[in-house]
């Protein structure tokens, strides 16, 4: 099992946000995540990454357990590599920085090995004119492209991606999940918090409908969209007019 | 002459102070509680009472305990109360920027494993400095002034040799002369960061709303 998730429970204040989530993800997998605003997509891949620590529960990775409380999470969270909804990032950096930063100052890459490894995967994902660009230079689908590959080059084990796509214009939505379709065929692990629900039920191996902070329904896509069997999946559905 | 030399020397001591002390109180490790206190009160206590009082305060009382030359210098500890009590309100203006940097920024360099020293250093200060530059500069030209309080306390600068030489000529020339001292180092300095800020924002960004 690439990552597994027992009894994870978290709150903010007085509201349980996941509570006794169970989840396993073996390795390859790619598994979205659906369900209402504020019904813990979020949350939970923050909370895999370490970035919210969690109240009760575990999270293993590869068989660790990378929950304890006090152990270092910077050589976990080089193993995790995570996208978020508005990019993040980092202005003051041109887009080459942006990606090698961490190479130099995390993985201890010579400047030369990392600016190559920065060269090749913005080539791959046809940035490679804008690697002296900076952010604020970019469109959103651009920005967001260069917030996967500098999450990519730190070659993470899992790829967390959280509504990667929600802060973008309709027309450059496409743009992003092509560079997740490709990452599937890369074979990386993926866990996907997103509102596509097209998108979800292509790519994805595994769907999972998150209410009330627990699956309360999973299965494959064309089983969850097509033929729910829990009522508040078809609820959801019905409000998101799929 | 000796105001520039004070403010020149001065200067880069307020700045370390300032970060280091804006730094400490921003910093998020709980085992570090007991200097985030200690660094609130000492900003609380410098920034409470008037720049000259510490002056007159250190300047006179320093070397008022016996030190040996060249160290009961009056202008030597009036310049190290200045340096201590401008740290402190520039301090807060770092500290300001140093909030003002989105959390999100924090959460992107984190998770890409680095540690919280690193993301301050790489990701935080960097855009924190680059927004208080206009607010530091105002309490830079306002240092600029407060280093003629030094002089009440001894030496010789330029506004009591203006007096000396006004009694002497019996003519406010001394003083309209240090005024344009004083505005020959303020007006340049701040053109300079204007010019600097304006040509960052040019290369970090793409359109400028007019």
């Amino acid at each position: 099992m690439k990552l597994e998730l027992r009894e994870v429970r978290k709150s903010f204040g007085s509201r349980a946000v996941l509570a006794g989530l169970d989840l396993k993800v073996s390795a390859g997998e790619v598994v979205s995540f659906i369900g209402s605003s504020g019904s813990g997509k979020t949350t939970l891949l923050r909370c895999i990454n370490l970035l919210e620590p969690i109240d009760d529960g575990t999270i293993l990775l590869d068989g660790d357990e990378i929950s304890k409380i006090g152990l270092d999470p910077n050589p976990i969270r080089r193993r995790i590599g995570i996208v978020f909804q508005s990019f993040n990032l980092f202005p003051h950096m041109s887009v080459q920085r942006n990606i090698t930063l961490a190479l130099t100052q995390v993985l201890g890459k010579q400047d030369d090995e990392a600016n190559e490894i920065a060269k090749s995967l913005l080539t791959r994902f046809a940035l490679a004119d804008k690697i002296d660009s900076y952010p604020d230079q970019l469109s959103g689908g651009q920005q967001q492209r260069v917030a996967i590959v500098r999450a990519l080059a730190m070659s993470p084990e899992v790829m967390l991606l959280d509504e990667i796509t929600s802060a973008l214009d309709p027309e450059l939505v496409g743009e992003v999940l092509d560079v997740v379709r490709e990452l599937k065929g890369s074979g990386i692990t993926m866990l996907i918090a997103t509102h596509e629900m097209k998108f979800a039920q292509e790519i994805s191996d595994r769907v999972c409908f998150l209410d009330g902070g627990r699956i309360a329904e999973q299965g494959q896509p064309q089983q969850l969209f097509t033929n729910p069997s829990d009522e508040r999946t078809r609820q959801f559905l019905r409000r998101v007019n799929f | 002459m000796l105001d520039i030399k004070i403010f020149a020397w001065s200067t880069p001591a307020i700045i370390a102070l300032a970060l280091l002390l804006a730094i400490a109180r921003s910093s998020r490790n709980p085992a570090l509680f007991p200097i985030r206190i200690f660094v609130i009160g000492y900003i609380d206590i410098m920034r409470g009472v008037p720049v000259i009082l510490w002056i007159y305060l250190i300047g006179f009382g320093v070397p008022g305990v016996g030190l040996e030359r060249p160290f009961n210098s009056p202008l030597l500890w009036g310049s190290v109360a200045l340096v201590l009590t401008y740290g402190a309100y520039i301090a807060e203006v770092f500290r300001a920027g140093i909030d003002s940097v989105h959390e999100s920024q924090r959460a992107a360099s984190r998770s890409l494993g680095l540690s919280n020293t690193q993301t301050m250093r790489f990701v935080i200060l960097p855009q924190a400095i680059r927004r208080v530059v206009p607010p530091l500069m105002n309490d830079l030209v306002s240092l600029q002034k407060d280093v003629a309080l030094v002089s009440l306390i001894g030496p010789i600068e330029i506004l009591r040799q203006a007096g000396i030489d006004k009694a002497k000529f019996a003519n406010f020339t001394p003083y309209v002369a240090a005024a344009i001292i004083f505005l020959m180092i303020t007006i340049p300095l701040t053109r300079t960061t204007d010019y600097l800020l304006a040509r960052e924002r040019r290369r970090t960004s793409s359109t400028r709303v007019r």
